[in-house]
């Protein structure tokens, strides 16, 4: 019998052009501070390069920040891949300014949630834990 | 600054109403927390009196406007004279679009512009580039070439309306294309008015748009301010920015000591170059946040123009007193705005654009109420620069220079902050100055500490933000209309840049492309090539490339 | 009987995904290991038979020293001579939160969609000595999947960062110039362990005076040695010394080659013995002990000063031999 040592693995990706990283900072922080294993990717990652880091490190999740409208022509394609490469157990979720009018299309797409500025992070650390497929 | 003997009594009575009036009044009243403080962590006390500043020179320490050390106003007028210059920063899709936009807030009295460029330009990218994608026109306009910048400003005269572009790693460029503009509208080079950001330092810890390392951005910075010191003398080279600071997340304090360490590395470089403090000095420019903390951030535009004044006479020995003068944009802050209940938002900007004024700034940008949505609409817009025409024109706070000064608060805060700022600037100085800073990641930890520390804040409700944690409403109101970008845009965009690219002349794109490797490679002061590149039709993405090449690409420090 | 069955089913095809060379296979496998899930050690058991290939390098020193800037110029320039690379950055986990940031891989973006190379982040999760516990184990999954060279990065903290020589062939250890203790940054267990010793930030002023110091305290060290550690000046950044770098770990893989590497290896295959016997004493005796209350009992026995530690430990185990 062996004692299970399992922890939560994130990637926290801004994907795109925005250099807005205060709120994907303050996200992975209070990740870690939950006890989970953050990576945190960077600015300008483009959506290969975000779904390749996600499959080496196997995360369990990803959180996408973008506050620059790119959303709608990014988000799609990093759910695309992810699916190409039998990823579709990492859940996925995203935070920035997303239109609330975008979010039925994305969830569509496979985005598990969207949370809007203002969202504590004690939210998004339970959401995380509740949600995340064991 | 006063009278020794009426200040002990003034003491005295003091104390006597602390120790009697006061606790009588706690006990059936108690203070609703135990501990007032600034958002920077400066204690408030429940009074200010003369005794507060009792160490005050009026002479020496607020002076008369126009005068350093300007701690009252830049100008002997100040709004007397006339307003700050209402200063909207817009842009959004194609040149043509923005156009409009800039024509409708000229018609609706705004009196500056402002470009907002989208996030490929930024970085250097024409639209057509892999990393352009879903990007072109989003939260800016897109401008890839000289004929973009031709539409953009078409049927608006360069020598009637001054330009402010937030441009910084293509702030040659931009400016370069500028130039050519108004080279085309037969507006002389000298009479070219407005201000590139072009403040490069920052990027590295806050607005994180950087595009080459730290050593070759801040010489291409220092170009900019050579060039225009000695051909564009109207133009503002340099906002020497503190807003993004703010925005990351910094405090009030750091914002305004990292603003000012800039400036010293900004005054340092161009001194290097052999050009005189005094002949560039006149034109540098400041730009800072205007957040809620209504008298700090008052004491804030205090404290920078007073701390200001004094390290260009003292460390810099700038003699004319125009190279000590702080004159400033402001902008109200943006992280303040909520998704919730978007019309307090209004309310909140109202507020900050009122504590800019009495703070003495120049000019001035009013956010609109659905910015934590999406793109200001037209609508938004305009209650957004009516908020500045209603404090210039109903409140009479713009009808006396200063008007806050003398009071004791108020002072007292000024002095507190232009400590505080100080204590920074020595540490930073001690570290080998801001590159030096950089690479030890000390900026960076810094303002991710505070913005962590705020958010906490909000969280454990030790920090009401209106809506969000408190007075959160069943159903909220929101806005109909969003302002959105459709794709044809960006189709269009690639459209005119595959025009542009086919209609030039192949021969003098190579040439301008070889001869700015050349002086690149050679350190020379790159303007000029710029410009003529530009005006054989080479592509931003083009120049920046060769830059690139030469100079390498930068790779942040990551501090959570 | 069912269950047991369908789970090395599964082992079984991402172990075979290992040997092509898979990714998500690798990654499948290392977090199971990393886990501690039932059927890691199955797994281990698959792949053990095909490690002892790769070439192990590991790279230690203070926070600061460049190591991962240096990791990715190694491996681009490991890349240019058509090696294949697996990367292992480790960093520490917090005490008192239980998280970790894994901040090393961003400093390799170059690498992150260079087909001839893994990366794996992974955090400490309390275990002592700079790496992970699942280090070693990851190490050999990478070696099944066929990589040539196997770099581990070290958390880099403090002194007793000496795990690493239970996992690598070749021990570089990283400093750069100006860090503050400069010479007194090199704790003394890292002095011993190096192999090759590297001032990073070269284009720095004082890093010849660093190298110069680095040698003299080398010459201090009075004790045999077949393998002269060698000290070399290197800008990750520009990449000057890079290439006389690699040169050196080939130089040292050919010395290994010749003898030391067996010995290496006979020790290694100890330690590593004795890791899982501890790991399986803890597991099974102690569990075991957990669920019968014996373990409870006793500790109260040691808390009211009745018995001490090693006699207790005495009696559990003669008890255990009975039964």
């Amino acid at each position: 019998m062996s004692i299970k040592e399992k922890k939560i693995r994130v990637l926290i990706a801004k994907p795109g052009l925005d250099s807005h990283d205060r709120g994907a900072k303050i996200v992975a922080r209070a990740l870690r501070d939950a006890g989970m294993e953050v990576i945190y990717t960077g600015l300008r990652q483009t959506a290969e390069q975000i779904v390749e880091t996600a499959l080496q490190e196997d995360v369990d999740v990803i959180g996408l920040s973008i506050l620059s409208g790119a959303h709608t022509t990014i988000f799609p394609k990093v759910m695309q891949l992810l699916k190409k490469k039998g990823m579709t157990d990492v859940m996925v979720f995203a935070g920035g300014i997303i239109p609330g009018e975008d979010i039925p299309a994305l969830k569509k797409a496979g985005i598990k949630e969207v949370f809007g500025p203002g969202t504590p992070t004690t939210a998004l650390v339970d959401y995380v834990k509740n949600n995340v497929s064991k | 600054m006063f009278d020794r003997r009426k200040l002990a009594e003034i003491k005295k009575q003091r104390q006597k109403w602390e120790k009697t009036t006061v606790p009588s009044w706690v006990r059936r009243h108690p203070e609703r927390r135990k501990d007032f403080e600034t958002v920077s962590g400066i204690p408030v006390k429940r009074l200010y009196a003369p005794e507060d500043i009792e160490e005050m020179d009026y002479s020496r320490d607020l002076g008369f406007p126009g005068e350093p050390p300007f701690t009252r106003g830049v100008h002997a007028t100040m709004y007397r004279g006339r307003f700050w210059t209402m200063r909207m920063f817009a842009g959004f899709g194609t040149a043509e679009q923005t156009n409009q936009r800039f024509k409708y807030l000229l018609k609706e009295g705004e009196t500056g512009l402002s470009v907002a460029f989208d996030y490929p330009t930024i970085m250097g990218y024409d639209s057509d580039h892999a990393m352009s994608l879903g990007e072109v026109g989003q939260c800016g306009v897109a401008v890839s070439h000289l004929k973009d910048m031709e539409i953009l400003f078409d049927g608006i005269p360069l020598d009637k309306v001054s330009t402010s572009m937030t441009i910084n790693g293509p702030a040659p460029m931009l400016l370069g294309m500028y130039i050519c503009v108004g080279d085309k509208q037969g507006v002389a080079r000298e009479k070219v008015a407005g201000t590139t950001q072009n403040d490069n330092l920052k990027e590295f810890f806050a607005q994180k748009l950087c595009i080459f390392p730290p050593k070759p951005s801040l010489k291409l910075s220092t170009d900019v301010i050579e060039y225009c010191a000695r051909h564009v003398p109207n133009w503002n080279p340099v906002s020497i920015s503190g807003y993004h600071i703010r925005e990351a997340g910094s405090n009030a304090v750091q914002e305004l000591a990292f603003t000012l360490a800039d400036g010293i590395a900004y005054v340092e470089s161009t001194l290097e170059r052999g050009v005189k403090v005094d002949e560039f000095a006149n034109r540098l420019s400041f730009f800072f946040a205007c957040h809620n903390n209504f008298f700090e951030e008052i004491a804030k535009f205090r404290a920078a123009r007073r701390i200001w004044a004094k390290i260009m006479r003292d460390r810099f020995k700038a003699k004319s007193p125009r190279s000590m003068w702080m004159r400033m944009h402001v902008q109200t802050s943006g992280c303040t705005l909520t998704a919730q209940q978007p019309v307090n938002n209004a309310i909140r900007t109202a507020f900050q654009a009122l504590a800019a004024v009495l703070g003495g700034t120049q000019s001035l940008h009013t956010n609109s109420f659905d910015e934590a949505l999406c793109l200001p609409t037209e609508e938004a817009v305009t209650v957004a620069l009516r908020t500045q025409q209603l404090i210039a024109n109903e409140s009479g706070v713009a009808d006396t220079i200063d008007p806050l000064g003398g009071s004791y608060f108020v002072e007292a805060l000024t002095n507190e902050m232009e400590e505080r700022a100080m204590s920074y600037i020595d540490k930073i100085d001690s570290m080998g100055g801001v590159t030096a800073g950089i690479e030890k990641g000390f900026f960076q930890k810094e303002i991710a500490d505070s913005a962590y520390k705020y958010q906490k804040e909000v969280e454990r409700h030790e920090r009401v933000v209106v809506g969000l944690n408190d007075f959160r409403a069943e159903k909220d109101w929101m806005p109909m209309d969003l302002l959105r970008i459709p794709p044809h845009v960006e189709r269009e965009q690639l459209a005119r840049l595959e025009r542009v690219k086919q209609g030039r002349n192949r021969q003098k794109v190579k040439q301008s492309l070889d001869k700015l490797f050349n002086d690149a490679d050679k350190d020379k002061n790159l303007m000029p090539t710029i410009i003529e590149a530009l005006k054989a039709y080479v592509t931003l993405g083009e120049i920046t490339d060769v830059l690139r090449s030469v100079y390498g690409e930068y790779r942040e420090l990551i501090i959570i | 009987m069912q269950v047991l069955l369908t789970q090395a089913t599964d082992v079984q095809s991402l172990i075979q995904g290992v040997f092509r060379g898979e990714k998500r296979a690798i990654a499948k496998i290392i977090s199971k290991i990393e886990n501690n899930e039932l059927d890691a050690q199955r797994a281990i058991s698959l792949i053990y038979p095909k490690t002892g290939r790769a070439h192990i390098i590991g790279i230690t020193g203070p926070p600061g020293a460049g190591k991962s800037t240096l990791v990715e110029k190694l491996t681009k320039e490991l890349r240019n001579r058509k090696r294949t690379v697996g990367i292992i950055a480790v960093d520490p986990t917090s005490p008192f939160t239980g998280g970790a940031f894994l901040g090393d891989r961003v400093r390799m973006q170059d690498l992150s969609t260079d087909e001839g190379v893994y990366i794996r982040s992974m955090a400490t999760r309390n275990h002592p000595g700079g790496l992970a516990r699942a280090t070693k184990d990851a190490a050999h999954v990478l070696d099944a999947a066929g990589k040539d060279t196997i770099i581990v990065e070290t958390v880099g903290a403090g002194q007793s960062e000496v795990e690493v020589v239970k996992v690598a062939h070749t021990i570089v250890v990283v400093l750069a110039p100006g860090l503050g203790d400069d010479i007194q940054a090199i704790k003394a267990g890292q002095m011993e362990i190096g192999d090759i010793f590297v001032v990073n930030k070269g284009d720095r002023e004082n890093a010849d005076k660093a190298v110069s110091d680095i040698k003299a305290a080398l010459e201090l060290n009075t004790e045999e040695k077949m393998w002269n550690p060698l000290v070399l000046k290197i800008s990750a950044l520009t990449g000057e010394g890079i290439g006389e770098f690699v040169e050196t770990i080939e130089k040292h893989r050919t010395y290994l080659k010749k003898g030391a590497l067996d010995a290496h290896r006979k020790a290694t295959a100890e330690i590593e013995l004795i890791e899982a016997l501890k790991q399986k004493i803890t597991q099974t005796i102690i569990q075991d002990l957990r669920q019968k209350g014996e373990w409870v009992r006793t500790t109260e026995k040691i808390l009211a000063r009745e018995i001490d530690p090693y006699s207790a430990a005495d009696n559990l185990l003669k008890q255990k031999s009975r039964t």
